[in-house]
């Protein structure tokens, strides 16, 4: 989580290769990304090969325990919970769901914000004002209420969702890019592109919005963290996904009341969320030392 | 001083009039309240002369400005499911949330700040290390699960703490430090990465080269000025502490406003949803003003005209 203003500085045209080669030594994030690497792949691939439905109930397989436990077995590795579901099935069911909300929650979001911090940086002005005037409302509202008096409104969905964490978190991408795009524009290249008469749409798209995108990547990369945070937190609610998806936060509100004799119900989905942000924030603090090496063993 | 107070200030109100008109038009989305009060077998006239009592007749911006001319009063609606002023419903239960609030962050200051200091002075030792990957594990709980576990272990397990309710400190304990841990983990990073800057500057070797000891420089020239940028972001993070306390409140069936926003979700009482999210963000709102003039007081180097010195 990396102050609003503190946009790192741009990365030079064709930093792509400098990039991989700067994660690659960076320990942490290479583990963080193999985690994270391993999560995708074993939410999303390993369902089709296994072929356990994560709804399907069963009475007389009700409350096993992992199988490490006493009376679990491999049938069920995980365990199973009130309903005799499979436990691991429903975590990696679960897991779409929030890599899924976390991905397009920072693709919109980082969408949005690219246009209108450009737009707001380049132009400047009342163009400016407006923007950034709209964004310290957005910020005045704490983003968890924001998100929830909207779900109240609207009902819960995936779309919904989606939709309502893109538009409460935008105004962090928009500063980000505006702060960027404002140290861009005075360099000599653009003042060059200007001085020879290129159109404002040519330089935006060949000089400027090249220049602030990996800056923008990594504040979404770090900040869909949280994405995975605050829909399990929705979900925790009842107001994420609703059933009979699994979702993270929904296996942890119902475990919840099974606590005294079957802790895995709401131990297993949190280490998941945990492992899961762990990887992400993990790559996010790479990526960023990786761009602006200024900061780098800092935070 | 004053010329920036006054710009704060106004700045602030213009905020809270754009989150009045945000829950304005939240409410106005949520449907006509006119069927969730009445009964199903009203009759046209009293339809009637309730549409003309809330005056959902007018046009819409005057439906606002009686909204916020009432809000002024200190009246914003009544509850649907009970028929009370939602302002008393909601100011019964701020002081616990806010209690709640305020109980996480002194908590996380006081663990953070020390980490921080203790990691940053002795850089890339065994300490730094490992409290920088707690931190980093810290980030990554989320609070509802944390309080969760804690229920679990000193509740269920232990039998140390009670698993609920509010009116002792034992049972404000496991609430606060389940919202605080990730706090605890975004503060020891930043006040650690601060430190680390400061530390390398200028005043600070002269402060050394004074010969004053290892404490005073690093507990009074460098921490002060490294306690600036943690400022502003405790006052962001205030608003993370409201939000977050909406789910903690209910795990720990704390009496806040969160507890009633959650119920009265489900009881689709959306003016107590709305009027309560309004006051959650102007209290917000105005924490962040009292931060950004504390700010001025803590770094006399801000200048209040826009220039700088």
């Amino acid at each position: 989580m990396v102050p609003l203003e503190e946009a790192p500085e741009p990365a030079a045209p064709g930093a792509v290769a400098r990039l991989v080669r700067e994660l690659r030594s960076n320990r942490s994030a290479m583990v963080g990304g193999l985690v994270l690497a391993a999560i995708v792949l074993g939410c999303f691939v390993l369902p089709q090969i296994w072929g356990i439905s994560p709804t399907k109930t069963s009475l007389v397989t009700r409350f096993l325990p992992p199988v490490w436990g006493d009376g679990g077995s491999w049938a069920h590795p995980l365990g199973t919970d009130n309903l005799g579901r499979d436990v691991l099935a429903r975590i990696l069911a679960g897991g779409q769901v929030s890599l899924l909300v976390a991905f397009c929650t920072a693709s919109v979001a980082v969408s949005v914000g690219l246009v209108l911090g450009t737009l707001s940086g380049y132009f400047g002005g009342w163009v400016d004002s407006i923007i950034m005037r709209i964004g310290d409302l957005f910020l005045a509202y704490p983003f968890m209420l924001l998100t929830i008096s909207v779900i109240a409104i609207m009902g819960p969905s995936l779309p919904v969702l989606i939709l309502v964490l893109a538009l409460s978190d935008w105004v962090t991408y928009a500063r980000t890019v505006r702060g960027s795009v404002l140290s861009v524009k005075e360099r000599e290249y653009v003042a060059a592109a200007r001085s020879i008469g290129t159109p404002d749409t040519e330089i935006l798209r060949r000089h400027i919005i090249p220049n602030v995108l990996s800056p923008v990547l990594v504040v979404g990369t770090v900040r869909a963290a949280s994405y995975i945070i605050w829909e399990s937190g929705l979900s925790f609610l009842g107001m994420g996904v609703p059933p009979p998806t699994p979702t993270w936060g929904m296996m942890l509100s119902e475990g919840r009341d099974y606590i005294l004799d079957a802790w895995w119900l709401a131990t297993l989905p949190g280490l998941a969320i945990m492992f899961t942000i762990l990887s992400v924030n993990l790559v996010g603090d790479g990526l960023r030392d990786a761009l602006d090496p200024r900061l780098k063993g800092n935070n | 001083m004053l010329r920036y107070i006054l710009r704060r200030l106004t700045h602030t109100v213009l905020v809270i009039i754009g989150i009045s008109a945000i829950s304005f038009i939240f409410l106005h989305l949520s449907g006509d309240p006119v069927g969730l009060v009445l009964p199903q077998d009203a009759t046209q006239e009293q339809i009637a002369a309730l549409r003309q009592e809330m005056r959902l007749n007018d046009p819409i911006y005057l439906q606002y400005l009686h909204f916020v001319t009432a809000a002024l009063h200190g009246d914003l609606g009544l509850s649907i499911y009970t028929r009370e002023p939602v302002v008393g419903l909601i100011l019964e239960r701020m002081p616990a949330t806010i209690e709640l609030a305020l109980a996480a962050l002194v908590l996380s200051l006081a663990v953070a700040i020390p980490i921080g200091v203790l990691a940053a002075v002795k850089r890339g030792s065994w300490m730094d290390t490992i409290s920088m990957t707690v931190a980093l594990f810290g980030l990554s709980m989320p609070h509802f699960w944390l309080g969760i576990m804690f229920i679990m272990v000193f509740s269920v397990q232990l039998g140390w703490l009670p698993t609920s309710g509010r009116g002792t400190w034992l049972q404000l304990l496991m609430p606060a430090t389940a919202l605080g841990v990730s706090l605890i983990a975004l503060f020891a990073r930043l006040t650690r990465s601060a430190m680390l800057e400061v530390l390398s500057q200028d005043y600070v070797r002269t402060a050394r080269a004074k010969g004053l000891s290892e404490i005073m420089v690093v507990g009074n020239h460098a921490l002060r000025n490294a306690l600036i940028p943690l400022v502003t972001v405790v006052g962001m993070e205030f608003g993370f502490l409201l939000g977050g306390a909406v789910i903690i409140e209910m795990v720990f069936a704390w009496p806040g406003v969160g507890r009633l926003i959650v119920q009265s979700i489900l009881d689709r009482d959306y003016p107590v949803v709305q009027a309560a999210v309004m006051m959650l963000a102007i209290v917000f709102v105005t924490v962040n003003l009292l931060i950004d003039l504390l700010y001025g007081w803590l770094d006399p180097n801000i200048s209040y005209d826009g220039r700088s010195k």
